[in-house]
C-alpha cells in the first residue's frame, strides 16, 4: 500500500523539556524524504515518533487518513533501519531477513521466496548462512536494509544508517539505498546530519534546527533559494556580506546591484548570501565592483579557492574554475562582481528571512 | 645491553610459568592422579572392586541418581525463578530495585547449609512456624526433610545466581534490537522468547552449569536437611570418615565418578555455549518502562515475594541469635539476650581469627597466581602457558569434598606431610577458587588495550616492569572487586575445609556447622549471624570499590 505521512502540529516533550514545539509536514507517497539538521535538533526524536517508539505529547500523526498516534509500532507496518543496524547477533543473515516474515505466518515457500529475493536484491546471498559478527559494516548495513524491506512495509524509516561506515562505503551505500528505494517505491523517511548525503539521496529535505523546521524543499531549492540564513549557511558554504536595500537596488560599499526578484519591502539594512562560486573576480581595478585584496589562494585542480578581504574588513571565500597561466598574486587589488540571479538577500533581523520572491 | 635485558626478562617469565606449572602439578594433577590410583589400586594390586561395588549395590549407586535428580531439579527451579525476576527488574521500573539487587547478592553469597539450618528452625518438625501453625490453626506442616527440603533450600540460595547472570546479559542487549523486533511486529512474550531470551542463552547456559555443579557437590544442605535422602557428596564424606567402616579406596571411587559426571556436563555446556556464542555490546541499553495496572502489581508482588523467600532464612537466624536458649543451647525460650554470642566467643572465638587469617592468606595466594596466570595466558601464550590455562580450569569440575580428599590422600605420607596444617587449607581453597579468579582476571586484562603496554615498552621499560607499573595498576579495580568476591566465598567455604580442618584451623563456617550438627542452636545462630555480618560488610566494600551494582562470579 502506498502511504502518505502527515504530521500535524506535533509536540514532543522529555520530562517537561520541549524538544519539538510545533511541527507539521507531509511526506508524499513513494518519496524519499530526509530530515536534516545539526546534532540534537530532534531528527531522531521525530523519526521515532513516526515509528511509534516515542510518545506523542501533542498533534496528530497520520498514515494516509488513519491516525496512528496510539498505534503500537508493531501495528504500523514500518521497516526500520537503525544507526547501529540492530542485526540480531544470534541469528544468521538469512534468519535475520526471515524474522519479520516468519512472524506473519506466511506459507513457508513464500517466506523462502521473499527472503531469497531480498538477499539477492541486496547482494548478500553468498553470506546468507553467516553469523552477523563475521560481516563487514557495509554488509551488515545491507542485511539491515533487506530485513526492513522484506516485510514489505508501508513506510521505511532510517536513522543515520550510513554514519558507521567509512567515507567510500558511505557513497556506495547511499546509491544502493536510493536505487532500492526507487525500485520498491516505498515512502521513506531518512535522517542524517550530513548535508551532502542528504542532497545526494533525497527527493525532498526538511532542514531542522532546534526542533523547528526551517525549510522543506528539493535539494536544488534548498541550495539555490534558502528561505533563511540558517538554511543558507547549513546547506553548502556561503559568504554573508552586509548591504543596504533601496527599492530594487542592493547597495554594497561602492557597488550597486539591481535585482528583479525582490519582495516588495521597505528600504532597510540587509544581509546578502553569496556562495563562493557566485562571485566574479575582475582584475581590472577601474571596473565596477567591490574593492578587495587577495590574501591567499589554494589550487585545487579543477577549481582554485581564493581568500579575499573586502574594503570594510570582511573576509570572503571565492571559488572559480582554475585558469591556465599566471594566477592572481597575493596582495593584488581586484574588483568583485556577483552573479545577480544566484544570490540571496535576507533581512537583518535574527530570523534573517529571505527577501527574494517565490518564483 | 638491551638484548641482555630482554633475555633476562624472558627468562623470568619462563621461570614463573614453570613454577606455576609445578605448583599446579603438585596440587591439582598429582592429587587427581592419587585419587584415581587409590580407587583402582588396593593392597598393591589393581582392582575394579570399588567401582563394581558402587555401581552394583543400589544402596550406593542410588546416591548418584539422587544427587543428579537434585541438581537437575534445582537448576530448573532456579531458572524458573531467576529469569522472571531478572526480566522484571531490567525491563520495568520496580520500586526498591536496588534493595532487590543487594539482597539477592547477599543471599547468593551465604553458606548453603545456613539456609538449611534456618529452614529447619522455622519449618522443621519442631520449627517455630510449624508449631505456630499446628497450635493456632491445627495445620500440619508438610515434611520439609528429604528431597523437597534440599531442593527448596538450594533453590533459594542458587536462583539469585541465575538472576544476577541474566540481569547482566539483559543489560548488554541494545534497545534497538528490541525495537527492530517490534517494528517487525514481534512484541510481548513472543519477543521475550525469540529475542531477549535467546540473547541471554550464553549467560543462561553458563549459570545453569554453575548452579548444577554447586547443587551436585553441595555437602552441607543434604547433610542437614536430607535425612534419609542420601546424596553422593554426603556419601563420599561418610566413606572417607569411615562411618561405614570403609576405606579411602571406596571414597576415591565415588569421587572419580563424581568428577567424571561433572566433567561430562561441563563439556556439554561448553559445546552448546560455543555454538551459541556471539558478540554484543549495548550502545543504548534498554530503558526501564513503567508497567501498567494489574501487570505492575503482579511483577511487584512476584519480585518481593521471591526476594523475601530467599532472604527470610538469614533474617530469622539473626533474630534467633538474640533469643535466650536452654543451657544446652538445644532450644529457644522466652526472652532476649546476648548470651549466644558470649558462649560462641568463649568456645569458638578463635574461629573468627582463623577465618580472617585463612581468608587473607588464601586471597593473597589466589590473586597473585591468578593475575600472573592471566598475564601469561593473554599476553604470552605458549604451549606451557596454555597447559597451565587448562589445568587451572580442572578444579571447576571437581566437587569441593573431592578436592579435600585428594589432597589428604596425596599429602598425608612422607616426604611431604601437610594434613592438618594451615597450609593445606590455604592451598585447597585457593585451588578451588582459581578458575573463577583467573577467568575474571583474563576478562579484565583483555579489556586493556595492549598498545598501552607497548607504549611503555617502547619507552624502554622491560616486560616485568611494565607488568608491575602499568598492567597491574590498570587491572587493579578488576582485581580488587574480584578479590572481595573470592574473599566472601572463602568465608563461606565448607565442603573442602570440613575434610581438611583440624582443631587449630577451624573457621567460622566450620564452627557454625559444628554447632548445628551438635544441636547447639543458640551458638549456631550467633556464629551464622557473624558470618552474615562479615559477608554483608565485604559486599558493601565491593560496591564502594567497584562502583557498580552488578557482579558476576
Ligand atoms: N530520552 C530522552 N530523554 C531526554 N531528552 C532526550 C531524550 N532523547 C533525546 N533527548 C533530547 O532531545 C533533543 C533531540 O534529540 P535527538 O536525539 O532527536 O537529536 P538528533 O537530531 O537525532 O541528533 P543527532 O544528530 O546527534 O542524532 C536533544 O537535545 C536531546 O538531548
Ligand atoms: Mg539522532
Amino acid at each position: 500500500m502506498k502511504v502518505r505521512i502527515t504530521i500535524d502540529h506535533a509536540l514532543k516533550k522529555y520530562d517537561g523539556n520541549t524538544v519539538i514545539p510545533d511541527l507539521s509536514l507531509v511526506v508524499e507517497e513513494g518519496e524519499l524524504f530526509t530530515l536534516l539538521g545539526p546534532s540534537g535538533c530532534g531528527k531522531t526524536t521525530l523519526l521515532r515518533m513516526i515509528a511509534g517508539f516515542n510518545s506523542v505529547e501533542g498533534g496528530k500523526f497520520l498514515f494516509n487518513d488513519k491516525e496512528i498516534n496510539n498505534l503500537s509500532p508493531s501495528k504500523r507496518n514500518i521497516g526500520m533501519v537503525f544507526q547501529n543496524y540492530a542485526i540480531f547477533p544470534h541469528m544468521s543473515v538469512k534468519e535475520n531477513v526471515m524474522f519479520g516474515l516468519k512472524n506473519r505466518k506466511l506459507p513457508q515457500d513464500e517466506i523462502e521466496k521473499t527472503t531469497a529475493k531480498f538477499l539477492r536484491l541486496m547482494q548478500i546471498e553468498q553470506f546468507k548462512d553467516r553469523m552477523p559478527d563475521k560481516l563487514s559494516g557495509g554488509q551488515q548495513q545491507r542485511v539491515a536494509l533487506a530485513r526492513a524491506l522484506a516485510i514489505s512495509p508501508d513506510v521505511l524509516l532510517m536513522d543515520e544508517p550510513l554514519s558507521n561506515l567509512d567515507a567510500k562505503l558511505r557513497i556506495e551505500m547511499r546509491k544502493v539505498i536510493k536505487d532500492i528505494q526507487r525500485e520498491v517505491g516505498i515512502t521513506t523517511v531518512y535522517v542524517t546530519h550530513d548535508q551532502e548525503e542528504a542532497m545526494a539521496i533525497s527527493d525532498r529535505i526538511a532542514v531542522m534546527n532546534g526542533g523547528v523546521i526551517q525549510q522543506i524543499g528539493s535539494p536544488r531549492e534548498l541550495y539555490q533559494r534558502p528561505q533563511n540564513l540558517f538554511v543558507a549557511t547549513f546547506i553548502g558554504h556561503t559568504n554573508i556580506v552586509k548591504a543596504k536595500l533601496a527599492g530594487n537596488n542592493i547597495l554594497f560599499d561602492g557597488y550597486k546591484l539591481v535585482l528583479d526578484n525582490l519582495k516588495d519591502v521597505p528600504d532597510q539594512e540587509v544581509q546578502v548570501s553569496i556562495r563562493p562560486e557566485e562571485f566574479i573576480i575582475n582584475e581590472d581595478t577601474s571596473s565596477e565592483g567591490m574593492d578587495a585584496v587577495v590574501e591567499d589562494y589554494v589550487f585545487l585542480g579543477l577549481t582554485t579557492q581564493y581568500f579575499v578581504r573586502l574594503a570594510d574588513g570582511d573576509a570572503v571565500e571565492i571559488i572559480r574554475e582554475s585558469i591556465v597561466g599566471k594566477d592572481l598574486a597575493v596582495g593584488q587589488h581586484v574588483k568583485l562582481q556577483v552573479k545577480t540571479e544566484k544570490i540571496n538577500v535576507y533581512d537583518a533581523s535574527e530570523a534573517a528571512m529571505t527577501l527574494i520572491r517565490k518564483e | 645491553m638491551r638484548i641482555d635485558g630482554f633475555r633476562k626478562d624472558k627468562a623470568v617469565w619462563t621461570l614463573i610459568s614453570v613454577l606455576i606449572f609445578i605448583f599446579f602439578f603438585m596440587f591439582i594433577v598429582y592429587p587427581i592422579f592419587s585419587i584415581l590410583k587409590s580407587s583402582i589400586y588396593e593392597n598393591g594390586a589393581f582392582t575394579l572392586e570399588n567401582f563394581r561395588r558402587f555401581f552394583g549395590e543400589s544402596y550406593y549407586s542410588s546416591t548418584l541418581i539422587n544427587s543428579l535428580k537434585i541438581a537437575v531439579v534445582v537448576a530448573l527451579c532456579s531458572l524458573a525463578l531467576g529469569i522472571p525476576l531478572a526480566y522484571f527488574n531490567t525491563m520495568y521500573v520496580l520500586k526498591g530495585s536496588t534493595a532487590i539487587q543487594i539482597i539477592t547478592i547477599l543471599c547468593s553469597m551465604s553458606a548453603p547449609f545456613v539456609g538449611a539450618y534456618s529452614w529447619i528452625l522455622m519449618f522443621g518438625r519442631s520449627g517455630a512456624i510449624t508449631k505456630f501453625l499446628s497450635d493456632v490453626f491445627g495445620f500440619k506442616m508438610p515434611n520439609i526433610y528429604g528431597f523437597a527440603g534440599i531442593v527448596i533450600v538450594m533453590t533459594t540460595k542458587l536462583f539469585p545466581l541465575v538472576y544476577l547472570y541474566v540481569c547482566g546479559a539483559i543489560k548488554n542487549i541494545d534497545n534497538s534490537l528490541l525495537e527492530a523486533s517490534e517494528s517487525m511486529g514481534v512484541v510481548g512474550v513472543k519477543r521475550f522468547w525469540k529475542i531477549t531470551f535467546q540473547l541471554c542463552v550464553p549467560s543462561v547456559l553458563a549459570v545453569t552449569m554453575m548452579v548444577f555443579i554447586r547443587a551436585l557437590a553441595d555437602y552441607g544442605t543434604p547433610a542437614l536437611i536430607g535425612e534419609g535422602y542420601r546424596t553422593f557428596s554426603v556419601e563420599i564424606y561418610k566413606q572417607y570418615m569411615g562411618e561405614g567402616g570403609n576405606s579411602h579406596g571406596f571414597a576415591s571411587a565415588i569421587s572419580v565418578v563424581a568428577i567424571a559426571i561433572t566433567a561430562v556436563f561441563f563439556f556439554a555446556q561448553r559445546y552448546f555455549a560455543n555454538k551459541h556464542s556471539f558478540k554484543m555490546n549495548a550502545l543504548h541499553p534498554i530503558q526501564k518502562k513503567k508497567a501498567k495496572g494489574f501487570y505492575n502489581v503482579f511483577i511487584h508482588v512476584v519480585s518481593y515475594a521471591l526476594v523475601a523467600f530467599s532472604f527470610l532464612p538469614q533474617v530469622y537466624l539473626v533474630y534467633c541469635s538474640f533469643r535466650k536458649t536452654t543451657p544446652s543451647g538445644q532450644s529457644f525460650i522466652e526472652g532476649y539476650s546476648l548470651n549466644n554470642y558470649r558462649l560462641f566467643f568463649a568456645r569458638m572465638g578463635e574461629s573468627v581469627w582463623n577465618t580472617l587469617l585463612l581468608g587473607g592468606f588464601t586471597l593473597i595466594v589466589t590473586i597473585s597466581i591468578a593475575v600472573l596466570i592471566s598475564y601469561l595466558i593473554v599476553r604470552l601464550p605458549s604451549k606451557l602457558n596454555n597447559t597451565i590455562d587448562t589445568l587451572s580450569m580442572l578444579p571447576y569440575v571437581i566437587p569441593g569434598s573431592v578436592v579435600g580428599i585428594a589432597l589428604v590422600i596425596s599429602y598425608s605420607t612422607r616426604p611431604l606431610v601437610l594434613t592438618g596444617t594451615f597450609i593445606i587449607m590455604v592451598i585447597a581453597i585457593s585451588i578451588r577458587r582459581m578458575p573463577y579468579t583467573i577467568r575474571s582476571s583474563v576478562a579484565t586484562l583483555q579489556q586493556i588495550p595492549i598498545t598501552v603496554e607497548e607504549a611503555a615498552e617502547s619507552l624502554g621499560t622491560t616486560r616485568g616492569r611494565t607488568f608491575l607499573r602499568i598492567t597491574i595498576p590498570m587491572m587493579s579495580n578488576g582485581i580488587i572487586s574480584g578479590a572481595i568476591l573470592s574473599w566472601i566465598t572463602i568465608l563461606t567455604e565448607l565442603s573442602t575445609s570440613i575434610i581438611l580442618y583440624s582443631s587449630n584451623t577451624i573457621t567460622l563456617t566450620l564452627a557454625t556447622y559444628n554447632f548445628v550438627s551438635r544441636g547447639n542452636y543458640g551458638c549456631a545462630a550467633a556464629s551464622a549471624s557473624i558470618l552474615t555480618f562479615f559477608t554483608a560488610l565485604s559486599l558493601v566494600l565491593f560496591f564502594r570499590i567497584s562502583k557498580t551494582k552488578d557482579l558476576s562470579m
